[in-house]
């Protein structure tokens, strides 16, 4: 057992991990923060996506112990206080889900990869990897297919993803 | 999961010491498939020794006119960099075309070379498989081996190597740089990965404790000309079926000369060697391409289920090299 200190959403969690510990468990099973969820566990669905340090990764195959220094933010810590993230509104304007199972990922997924179009990084689908991306459907989809959505609302989710893009 | 400590290595030599004093230790990367395959039984060990912090991150130009890339480079961070974009486009896209957004902001530089199969009996350790258990024999060759290896495999092990940047690292002739108890070496891409053998366990010629500490590459002023293309069974997230990694300098209608390596057909990155050096010198035709892919596909050894992807592999490769021609 490791004794840390986790900072989540600008908040300091004194924690005593286990170091076998992901991080999805840690959020879920002791900190009450059970808006990532656990689709999969073995990194292929997305549902359990945050943000370390503004970059989007898997929480379900980060280990705890790896992120005392780190800043973490998830699906929690996306809006400002009673006002919505932009994503957030897009995503309930545009019905872009329907269980809502996949949505906490699919938000935190969607902003790191505007940071990430914002600086401009390509994709596979980029046609010339030197220029700079246009975020357009086929670009958000390929940069998103790393977090699935079971009740298939991916037409809403990438219109809602459009509107914060442009 | 089997109970590990982890430890955070300071630096290159303190990573390697911490290997060599504890046996059961592995190195961590970005954890993205160590942390699964811990999960799935098939690695245990009774150590982790975090090298993020103990190898660089950075991609810097090398004084050979080369780029030198730190083992800790996130995969993300090596495809966005602009040097790589211009000079080895081929490395970007294939870094692209690997996992998704947020993997390869995990995934290292290290890491991905030497993550292991996906042979579906390698990651399950209630079945036999040569690779995690020597001797247990190997069920996929009289069982699902749609996706292994057409060429160059054995009868212990049909597995294949599943990175895609290692694809291009292999045709670009990139080297590795290790640290090992011994002191530090560099082993020359493709030669990294080793074919399998009676020695499936072996994905590398790495002996154990050895630290990758950055890949190299070489300066290849004509890779500015290149392209990696995956085929996969869905259009984004997924590994490869197949894939080609091409650079060519072409002029005139002549190949002055060429880079070829194939992805998702065998137990390494395989360099085409066998068709670049037919091409070299040659018309730059679908003629000709056709021929050098067919001569290098000669020694193809499919098996039942996999027989389809000797055609895919040759047309994929035909198409590439017309591309750049054009
Ligand atoms: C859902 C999913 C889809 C994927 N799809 C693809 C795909 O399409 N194409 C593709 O190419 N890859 C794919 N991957 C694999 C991914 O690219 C690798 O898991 C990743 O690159 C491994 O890097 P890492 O830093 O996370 O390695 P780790 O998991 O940390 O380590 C992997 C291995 O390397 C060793 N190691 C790590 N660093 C070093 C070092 N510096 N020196 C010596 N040994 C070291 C570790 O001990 C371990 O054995 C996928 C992975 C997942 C989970
Ligand atoms: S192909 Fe290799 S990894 Fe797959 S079952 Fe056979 S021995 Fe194991
Ligand atoms: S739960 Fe992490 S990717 Fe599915
Ligand atoms: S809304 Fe149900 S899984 Fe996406």
């Amino acid at each position: 057992m490791t004794d840390m200190l986790l900072s989540i959403n600008g908040d300091e969690y004194p924690v005593v991990v286990d170091t076998r510990e992901t991080l999805l468990d840690t959020l879920r099973e002791r900190l009450d923060l059970t808006g990532a969820k656990k689709g999969c566990d073995h990194g292929q669905c997305g549902a359990c996506t945050v943000l370390v340090d503004g970059r989007r990764v898997k929480s379900c195959l980060t280990l705890t112990v790896t992120l005392d220094d780190r800043e973490i933010t998830t699906v929690e810590g996306l809006a400002d206080g009673d006002r919505p993230h932009p994503l957030q509104a897009a995503f309930i304007a545009h019905d872009a889900f329907q269980c809502g199972y996949c949505t906490p990922g699919q938000l935190c997924s969607a902003v790191g990869m505007l940071a990430e179009a914002a600086a401009g990084w390509p994709s596979v689908v980029t046609e010339d990897v030197c220029a700079e991306p246009v975020l357009d459907e086929e670009e958000i989809r390929e940069r998103m297919s790393g977090n699935l959505c079971r009740c298939g609302a991916y037409v809403n989710i990438v219109a809602a993803i459009g509107e914060v893009a442009r | 999961m089997k109970p590990f400590d982890y430890q955070r290595a300071a630096d290159t030599r303190s990573a390697v010491a911490a290997l060599s004093r504890q046996p059961e230790a592995m190195y961590l990367g970005g954890g993205t498939n160590l942390v699964d395959l811990m999960r799935l039984g098939v690695a245990t060990p009774a150590v982790l020794v975090d090298v993020t912090r103990a190898t660089s991150e950075a991609i810097e130009e090398s004084s050979g006119g080369g780029l030198l890339i730190g083992a800790a480079a996130r995969n993300s961070d090596l495809a966005a960099h602009p040097v790589v974009r211009h000079r080895y486009p081929m490395l970007a896209q294939a870094v692209l075309a690997g996992a998704s957004g947020q993997i390869r902001n995990m995934a290292t530089v290290g890491g991905n070379l030497l993550q292991r199969t996906r042979c579906s009996y390698f990651q399950d350790i209630a079945k036999p498989c040569n690779k995690h258990r020597p001797g247990s024999g190997c069920p996929a060759r009289e069982g699902d081996h749609r996706n292994l290896a057409i060429i160059g495999h054995s009868s212990s092990c049909v597995a294949t190597h599943p990175s895609d940047m290692a694809v291009a690292l292999a045709a670009l002739g990139a080297s590795v740089h290790v640290e090992g108890v011994e002191g530090t070496r560099t082993v020359p891409m493709p030669g990294l990965h080793r074919l399998p053998g009676d020695e499936p366990e072996r994905d590398t010629v790495l002996e154990p404790g050895d630290l990758i500490t950055a890949v190299e590459l070489p300066a290849l002023p004509y890779a500015s000309r290149s392209r990696y293309r995956k085929v996969r069974d869905r259009a984004s997230f997924a590994f490869a079926v197949v894939s080609v990694a091409v650079a060519l300098d072409e002029a005139d209608g002549v190949v002055r000369d060429c880079r070829i390596a194939l992805g998702g057909v065998a137990h390494v990155p395989w360099r085409a060697t066998l068709a670049e050096s037919a091409l070299r010198g040659a018309p730059a035709t679908a003629e000709e391409f056709t021929r050098a892919a067919d001569l290098e596909l000669a020694g193809a050894r499919p098996l039942p289920d996999n027989a389809f992807k000797v055609p895919l592999v040759r047309n994929v490769l035909v198409r590439v090299l017309s591309e750049l021609a054009s």
